[in-house]
């Protein structure tokens, strides 16, 4: 049986391959063959250039800002959520998960479309809010940073329910019945011990969301507005427009490098709660 | 949501816990049934029944973990019915240990005092007496990952009872340990029982261990209570069928009732064998019933049946099975057609008597019962 299915390692392969043939070498041959024209020295002042121009400061600190309130964002909705998953069996779990899921499915351009339906001048809830006659003129819900953020919240935060759901499906339920019957209150028990339990989880998807959120480039494209860019998007805008690919190829593995680093603590985290969860 | 902590329940009369009619249903079937217990302050109470009894369901109903469908669940004379289990103030031991994992074993053993909001002071005198008792002074700082089995145990107990609870319950505790192990946590929660005054309604399957602490024991069946009783009583004198051949091991001959004379009943076993032995409950004459007698009671002899001695009932038969158990031996004499009776000799190192010898096996009509149903 093993001899003709071959060796399990060999079935990793072919996802090898295709992340190999369409990721890892296209992004070397572009980092190769735009970086090697330059000498080191040439290649620092570019350095230099590109981080201290003002575009590419106002878009470091539009991307960590705008990442740091999606994490926030979805990390205040999704947990009562996951909360709530955790907690349910039956119809309702499968429904809510439902709910869940079938976004995460969805194209992200349908998805920030429909938001952009909803949120728009004369969109459904301007147009709601008017009809009721609480607003005169139409609130700017779009092209700005609440738009972005309504809209990166929402494509992420299946991510960060799951992961939290993940977490929260490890932690034993006759933990909290002890607390409660050892004296501590609903709120209590929740404080001192659910939530410290569910701390791992809230750090990965912090973590899966923030680095999603800093490479994001369609929906802030589509809901933010001119002042709202972020460094996915100065990157294809030095692609496309400015044709500067150094500066892009520089910006692309400034980003790269801070998406690994992220990774590695994310990994360094997840690694910890098995271990912890393994001994106990 | 602060409760008073109480006082060390030391012979205060406190930890009275009664059930009344208590009745709990999951659909159409009732898990419990109508259960009607009264446990005394400072009592060591056992409910012990097989899995699917009904015992682990009591224990809830008292905790406040289950709701009671019918019935009062009273605490010192007081309804608990609509109190949440953090207000009733009991201790618990769980039978997981539930030990919290991101808490080390201070925090755990503090825990039931920082949800009561005692001042810092009192916590760490308070923890350091509890993990003196469980003998766990130095072990403050470790986590549950780093503590054995046994360990993890005591400081579950230690929890439970650093707050002075008057009654701690505790849900089949030792269930994870090794047997060993069990005997000796056994005789340990006992004496800090003993020492403490407290009231503890202990949930088992294990009849050794229920019989080891308890000062009374429920024996429960099918959501029922089938005997309350010191453990000697519900050993020497079962109520039923069930409960002799539940708590170790026991001899239950079929036989008919043939005549009941001076709480004396005669049992045919056999066209040419007749047994005598107490009665019990209302047995019939006409009546199908079984002759109990502990294995231990019976005696072997090789000589040939006496007659006369009404006060002892009297088999010949043969052996059929030799079961060597170390400090016993245990026979199988079958003294009619399918009628075995097991007789437990003490190994004393004399003779052994081998499978198809014809053996005589006998033992004192005081110390076998009529049994029904």
């Amino acid at each position: 049986m093993s001899q003709r299915m071959g060796d399990p390692a060999l079935m990793i392969l072919p996802a090898f391959a295709l992340l190999g043939a369409l990721f890892v070498v296209p992004l070397v041959w572009f980092f190769i063959g735009v970086l090697s024209e330059e000498s080191p020295g040439d290649m620092i002042e570019r350095g230099v250039a590109v981080l201290s121009s003002r575009a590419a400061v106002t878009a470091l600190i539009t991307t960590n800002w705008i990442a740091l309130l999606v994490t926030g964002v979805t990390l205040l909705a999704g947990y009562p959520i996951a909360y709530y998953l955790a907690m349910s069996t039956g119809w309702r779990f499968a429904v809510v998960l439902f709910c869940i899921i079938v976004p995460y499915f969805t194209s992200v351009i349908v998805r920030t479309y429909s938001w952009m339906v909803l949120l728009g001048r004369n969109g459904l809830i301007n147009q709601a809010l008017r009809a009721a006659g609480l607003t005169d003129a139409p609130l700017p819900l779009l092209y700005n940073k609440f738009g972005i953020l309504i809209g990166m919240s929402y494509v992420l935060m299946p991510y960060m329910i799951l992961t939290l759901y993940a977490a929260m499906r490890g932690i034993d339920p006759s933990l909290i019945r002890a607390a409660h019957g050892l004296g501590a209150s609903r709120a209590y028990a929740f404080w001192k011990v659910y939530f410290p339990l569910s701390l791992h989880g809230v750090v990965s998807g912090s973590l899966i969301v923030f680095i999603l959120a800093i490479g994001f480039f369609i929906t802030p494209a589509l809901m933010g507005g001119p002042s709202d860019v972020m460094i996915a998007m100065l990157i294809e805008r030095a692609v496309e427009i400015t044709l500067d690919w150094p500066s892009a190829a520089f910006m692309s593995l400034l980003l790269l490098a801070a998406t690994l680093l992220l990774y590695a603590i994310y990994y360094k985290v997840t690694d910890v709660r098995r271990m912890m969860g393994a001994a106990t | 949501m602060t409760s008073p902590v109480p006082e060390p329940p030391d012979g205060n009369g406190k930890g009275a816990i009664g059930l009344r009619a208590v009745t709990k249903r999951y659909g159409a079937e009732r898990v419990v049934d109508q259960v009607t217990l009264d446990i005394f302050p400072g009592e060591f109470f056992s409910l012990l029944g097989p899995s699917g009894s009904g015992k682990t369901t009591t224990l809830m109903m008292i905790a406040g973990f289950a709701t009671v469908d019918e019935g009062a669940v009273t605490v010192d004379g007081r309804d608990i019915a609509g109190a949440p289990p953090q207000r009733r103030g009991f201790g618990m031991v769980f039978q997981n240990y539930a030990i919290f994992p991101h808490l080390n074993v201070f925090e755990n053993v503090a825990f039931p005092l920082r949800a009561r909001r005692l001042p810092a002071e009192q916590i760490r005198e308070r923890v350091a007496w509890a993990l003196g008792l469980v003998r766990l002074e130095r072990f403050g700082d470790r986590f549950a990952r780093q503590l054995s089995g046994g360990q993890q145990q005591r400081v579950a107990i230690a929890r439970a009872i650093v707050f002075h609870p008057s009654v701690v319950l505790m849900d089949e505790p030792l269930g994870a340990l090794d047997k060993n192990l069990r005997y000796e946590m056994q005789v340990e929660i006992k004496e800090i029982q003993t020492r403490l005054g407290m009231t503890v309604v202990y949930v088992t399957h294990d009849q050794e261990e229920a019989m080891n602490m308890s000062d009374r024991i429920a024996i429960m069946n099918r959501g029922r209570i089938e005997q309350v009783g010191p453990p000697a009583e519900i050993y020497e004198r079962p109520a039923n069928i069930f409960i002799g051949r539940f708590l170790g091991e026991a001899n239950l001959v079929e036989g008919r009732v043939e005549d009941v004379a001076d709480g004396v009943a005669t049992l045919r076993v056999a066209d040419d064998l007749t047994l005598r032995a107490h009665v019990c409950a209302g047995s019939a004459v006409g009546a199908s019933a079984s002759l109990f007698v502990r294995p231990e009671r019976v005696a072997l002899g090789t000589g040939a049946a006496g007659e006369g001695d009404l006060a002892v009932n009297r088999a010949v038969g043969q052996v059929r099975r030799i079961s060597f158990l170390g400090n016993i031996v245990r026979y199988a004499v079958e003294i009619a057609p399918a009628a075995l009776i097991i007789v437990d000799v003490q190994n004393t190192g004399s003779r052994r008597i081998a499978a198809g010898e014809r053996v005589t096996v006998s033992w004192p009509v005081a110390d076998s019962l009529v049994l029904v149903g």
